[in-house]
């Protein structure tokens, strides 16, 4: 009796419902106050340790926006985190967890070197090889850890843990091997320049190139002085795809399923099994991408002993979480990402605070993007408030009526 | 021959110790239902206080102590969102894991001067090595104090875990906090203080490296050696006994790296490298096989649902 009243005063409180909670309510509020927090938290460190941060932040926003170059390099240093994290939030929604984002990017690079280096084709056939070469790389590292899950039961966290430091060390070996080392440096050879995937790299330093962009400074900026290449546009396009696969197929209706109740979508008749394996092929591919188009892309064009790893992957997981696993939210993650770590070495150049308060800073997002419930649950609470109110409201004059017969 | 043997057995145990320390860290934390991807920040932040403790003070014994301390602090976090506002577990693991290493960083450069490495500082003792069994093959079974601690360690939360109310209460918590609440025990409570208690273990491995093996503070002391133990955790099964072997194990593939290193084998160093990986995986596939984690692990705690 009392629970039909309180539902039928909630519901009456309803459409009173205020702008505060709506706001509150929405997913991306919660991310925004993360974020102003992750700031906060940075500049309450920055003073501590003696740094003003007014300082600080206004050196971060100059090192990203200030110069279409650094919007440029901002850009191009999102490009395979927001990749990778596509990859990761695409697993997440399979109900996996890819923290082998990391191996599957290496193995990505490493294919793409191997490749790119050996091969020397026309452009049009070159380019499109040593990226499907990336990506049948990281496809594979993620073919055997959905592989090992689905027939063995293996726990996909351990997989990726140990392939991550096996590609590693793969990589150091192709570094060194007599086939692929460039002598007197801790790099391989580079992939022959057929497989360069900069947008109009001689185009814009031709003399024709140069003169048309003479008149237009912005965009000479932006073009000549980076790397700009197609990572960008291949990461909106995977998002997009992504997207697509996951609401809009069927396919992507099993993978979910699997995500939300792998028992009931066994039950339910799905190749639940096949659909693990298949899960992560799609989630290295895309890692293994990123890998690649690094390569091609950027400068040295080439694989590097690693001592340690280069968290593309593990950055690609902080892109996940902030953007909610949301494939089209990796891209503005990921941009704010690349930002933070871009502008970033701008901090230290100008009031000398270490960089590592970028990765303090997203760490705090992260957390307060976990805490997210804790906004949605102050909304749920006012709604009560309010709710209980009107049924005080409600009842007050209802009890009189009763007095006075 | 003899020699060699306990030379393998002493880097087995050399390498071995971090892990264990924070496979135990996660092991109690997983228990209780709260799972633990933030061992490796935790690690990190144990490494830094051991290291910047000693540093100041010269002594290492209290900055053993201080780096437990400082990751059970640091544990607080993930206890706060984890268990009082039950948050997604995986998420704020991830960020200790950024949190961790930006702190330990940020406040290294701070100490000292800019860079990221902290000079050479008082280690803890040794075990064996000193008067009689110097010059025996003992001799080569020198390890550090922290592994009989690490040991001790395992034993300790085997103990608790499995012969003790309170470690009943805890794997009770975990396995089915709706049940273990109508009983009266506090699950909110329980979880809180075993993510605290996993924190001072994640922080006593990392003070080890840092302390014992590489005796001063580096970018990359904890270097993944958190995610290692994280996969240690699963492959025990999420028992402190299996945990432990499965850190010997990979401390075992790593001391035999070592010792086929020396050009005692034809094999490149990277592929050599790999071996443990592999190994891992191998011995999972053949022998060990499908893991179950404890049934509420990773699941927030709402009084009144049904487990």
């Amino acid at each position: 009796m009392a629970s039909t009243a309180t539902a039928g005063a909630a519901q009456a409180a309803k459409p009173r419902e205020s702008l505060l909670q709506r706001i509150l309510k929405r997913p991306i509020t919660a991310t925004f106050i993360a974020i102003a927090l992750g700031f906060a938290v940075a500049a309450i460190l920055l003073a501590v340790a003696g740094y003003d941060p007014v300082t600080s932040f206004a050196a971060l926003f100059e090192g990203v926006f200030s110069k279409p170059k650094y919007i440029s390099n901002t850009i191009i240093k999102a490009s395979p985190i927001i990749l990778t994290g596509i990859s990761v939030a695409f697993a997440f929604k399979t109900g996996m967890f890819n923290i082998g984002a990391e191996g599957q990017y290496v193995a990505g690079a490493v294919c793409a070197v191997l490749v790119g280096a050996t091969l020397d084709l026309p452009m049009a056939l070159q380019v499109p090889v040593v990226i499907l070469a990336g990506i049948a790389g990281g496809a594979a590292i993620g073919a055997i850890t959905g592989f090992l899950k689905a027939r063995f039961g293996i726990h996909e966290v351990i997989t990726a843990i140990m392939l991550n430091w096996t590609m590693l060390y793969l990589n150091n070996f192709v570094v060194n091997s007599e086939m692929f080392h460039r002598p007197s440096s801790t790099s391989s050879i580079p992939v022959n320049p057929s497989s360069y995937t900069m947008i109009l790299p001689e185009w814009k330093l031709s003399d024709q190139g140069l003169e048309t962009l003479r008149n237009m400074p912005w965009l000479h900026d932006f073009l000549v002085k980076t790397d700009v290449n197609i990572a960008f546009i291949a990461a909106i396009l995977v998002a997009i795809a992504i997207w697509f696969v996951l609401y809009r197929s069927k396919l992507g209706f099993e993978l979910r399923a699997v995500g939300f109740n792998r028992d009931a979508a066994e039950f339910a008749g799905m190749p639940v099994g096949r659909n693990t394996v298949l899960a992560m092929v799609i989630a290295g591919g895309i890692s293994g991408l990123a890998g690649a188009l690094m390569i091609t892309g950027i400068q040295p064009h080439c694989i590097s002993t690693l001592a340690a790893f280069e968290n593309y992957g593990f950055n690609g997981f902080s892109v996940a979480l902030i953007a909610g696993s949301s494939p089209i939210g990796c891209i503005f993650a990921g941009l704010l990402f690349g930002g933070l770590l871009y502008g970033g070495t701008s901090v230290q150049m100008a009031v000398g605070a270490p960089t590592d308060i970028i990765n303090i800073m997203i760490g705090t997002i992260v957390f307060f993007v976990a805490l997210a419930r804790v906004v949605a649950l102050i909304a749920e609470r006012m709604e009560k408030r309010s709710a209980e109110k009107a049924q005080i409201a409600k009842a007050a004059p209802d009890a009189q009526e009763a007095n006075h017969a | 021959m003899l020699n060699n043997v306990m030379l393998l057995i002493g880097i087995t145990l050399m390498y071995a110790t971090p892990l264990v320390f924070g496979a135990l860290g996660g092991v109690i934390s997983e228990r209780s239902g709260v799972v633990n991807i933030g061992i490796e920040g935790m690690m990190t932040i144990g490494a830094l206080a051991g290291a910047a403790v000693s540093f100041y003070t010269g002594n290492p014994w209290i900055a053993f102590l201080c780096a437990g301390i400082a990751g059970g602090v640091f544990a607080l976090l993930h206890a706060v969102a984890a268990v009082t506002f039950r948050a997604d577990q995986n998420v704020s693991g991830i960020a200790l894991n950024m949190l961790g290493p930006g702190l330990a960083l940020f406040f290294a450069r701070l100490m000292w001067d800019g860079g990221t490495q902290s000079p050479s500082i008082e280690t803890l003792p040794k075990v064996f090595g000193r008067g009689a069994f110097a010059g025996t093959p003992w001799a080569n079974l020198n390890v550090d104090v922290t592994v009989v601690f690490g040991i001790i360690a395992a034993a300790v939360v085997w103990f608790v875990l499995y012969k003790t109310k309170w470690g009943l209460r805890v794997r009770a918590v975990g396995e089915h906090p709706a049940a273990a609440d109508t009983l009266g025990i506090n699950v909110s409570r329980t979880r809180f203080v075993c993510v605290v208690l996993s924190g001072v273990m994640a922080g006593f491995g990392g003070a080890s490296i840092t302390l014992a093996i590489i005796s001063q503070f580096t970018q990359t002391a904890v270097a993944g050696q958190g995610f290692i133990a994280l996969a240690a955790v699963i492959f025990g099964k999420w028992t402190p006994h299996g945990a432990f072997g499965a850190c010997l194990l990979f401390g075992m593939a790593q001391a035999l790296v070592i010792i086929l290193g020396g050009g005692v084998v034809p094999i490149p160093s990277e592929i050599l490298a790999i071996m443990p990986y592999i190994l891992t995986l191998v011995v999972l596939v053949l022998f060990v096989g499908r893991s179950v984690a404890p049934k509420a692990d990773g699941v927030p705690y709402e009084k009144g649902s049904r487990g």
